[in-house]
């Protein structure tokens, strides 16, 4: 059919203007339930890594909010210092922080990739009472294909590993994927992160680790995915270290808190 | 059901398959197959997809003006696949990640742009409706009998429950680690259309 330009034009703009109200439309109302499943997600991972949900339980979302509320307790960080420091720490993203320049520096070159550290950091406490039970840290750096975000949860010695899980990451599934797997994740908790001279020391080798007791720094290697495993060690390692939380972890390590 | 919405809806499933006849939408179907829960929940947003722009582009066919339309239609499927990413994320958010990209590629499958420009152009809106489930029927058929095979030899499961016991858990079956890469798919689609071809010989190309 022929028509002229101007009804072509009109044509185009009535499409556009119809379409983009739907886009928009379904962006703003559906937006509140985006952010609160997104919330949520998270919350469900920090309260995985820290073992007071189960692998395998499937709570409803209210519970989840309790158990959060209950007994984590999330803290801002100064990571260079390791101070505590003022905030919003349910509002504070540190992913964004991490691109922001005014909130964040370049990272010296390290194997976990990691291209800029925040100079704040969110850390969950898992409280019981005033006492302080566990101390969760977010972690993140290159994988295979993709950057694995994921949190590691220490013991309040600081040095006993208590779990680690990713929520987010574009890995191989079935190789590097199997970062996910609950038995690879079993073999975490009870081992040691630092080592006797107080640098980090768990690393995820090739082939088999020996049990909790007597192979205290190693975790098994994932079959077919020797560079996601790689990556975990470099990222855990990192994070752990003197440019992470490793300045926190000393300091919570003096005052006990 | 007239006879015209009848063969709309079902020739598209094994006479006149998009993935199998029309080898359409093939990078989809590599990508999403490896479990069988994303192969679904992409199956239903491709399926909603297509049939709605597929009744849109057909409410406005004859208001079109010729030589804009494939953009007029792009711009319909994108903001439809839009949508339709939005109302997965809030609404059943952990399987809208795991599909991550792929839903905003939906837009790329050529499934949707075939089906608007070689049908809803041409017929009306409730045929082009029930023609845009057909092919998105026939497009989940193939998805989930690959993510089928590839979820029960790639993993041992299905539907994320443990079929076959795999040896890393103390069961017997060692899984196939191709399986649960892309080429697979193509394996198993290649078998699919023999099958399909050997059952339905007018199928077979001739060369």
């Amino acid at each position: 059919m022929q028509h002229n330009t101007t009804y072509t034009i009109g044509f185009a703009a009535i499409v556009c203007i119809v379409c983009g109200a739907f886009v928009s439309g379904s962006a703003v109302s559906l937006k509140d339930k985006q952010v609160a499943n997104a919330l949520l997600d998270k919350q469900k991972k920090v309260l995985g890594v820290t073992g007071l949900l189960k692998a395998g339980e499937a709570p409803t979302a209210d519970q989840v909010k309790e158990i959060f509320a209950s007994s984590i307790r999330p803290k801002l960080i100064d990571l260079k210092t390791g101070n505590y420091v003022e905030g919003d720490a349910n509002t504070f993203d540190q992913i964004k922080a991490s691109k922001d320049p005014e909130k964040s520096i370049a990272a010296p070159a390290n194997p976990a990739k990691v291209a800029r550290i925040p100079n704040h950091a969110l850390v969950y406490q898992v409280v019981k009472g005033e006492e302080v039970e566990m101390v969760v840290i977010p972690v993140e750096g290159k994988g295979l294909w993709s950057t694995l975000y994921g949190f590691l949860a220490l013991d309040k010695d600081v040095n006993t590993i208590k779990g680690l899980t990713f929520y987010q990451h574009a890995e191989t599934p079935g190789l590097g994927g199997e970062v996910d797997n609950p038995k690879w994740k079993a073999l975490w908790p009870g081992r040691k992160a630092f080592g006797d001279d107080g640098q980090p020391k768990i690393a995820v080798i090739k082939g088999q680790a020996g049990p909790v007791a007597e192979d205290p720094y190693q975790v098994d290697g994932l079959s077919g995915a020797t560079i996601t495993a790689r990556g975990v060690s470099h990222l855990v390692q990192f994070w752990l270290g003197t440019n992470g939380f490793g300045p926190y972890l000393k300091q919570f390590k003096e005052r006990g808190s | 059901m007239g006879k015209a919405e009848q063969s709309a809806l079902l020739d598209p499933l094994f006479d006149n398959n998009p993935i199998g006849l029309q080898v359409l939408g093939i990078c989809s179907a590599l990508a999403v197959t490896t479990k069988l829960e994303t192969a679904l929940v992409m199956s239903v947003a491709l399926t909603a997809v297509v049939a709605l722009s597929n009744m849109s582009v057909s409410i406005i066919r004859n208001k079109i003006p010729s030589h804009i339309r494939i953009i007029v239609m792009l711009t319909i499927i994108a903001s439809l696949v839009i949508i339709t990413d939005q109302v997965l994320k809030a609404f059943v958010y952990d399987v809208s990640k795991q599909l991550s990209v792929f839903v905003g590629l939906i837009i790329t499958n050529c499934i949707v742009m075939g089906r608007a420009e070689a049908y809803a152009m041409q017929n009306g809106p409730w045929l082009s409706f029930i023609d845009g489930i057909g092919n998105g029927l026939g497009y989940s058929l193939c998805l989930v009998i690959v993510a089928f095979f590839r979820e029960l030899f790639g993993s041992g499961k299905l539907f994320g429950l443990d079929v076959l016991p795999l040896v890393t858990e103390g069961g017997w079956y060692t899984p196939n680690g191709l399986m649960m890469l892309a080429p697979s798919a193509f394996v198993i689609i290649g078998l699919l259309i023999w099958a399909l071809r050997v059952w339905k010989p007018d199928q077979v190309e001739v060369d």
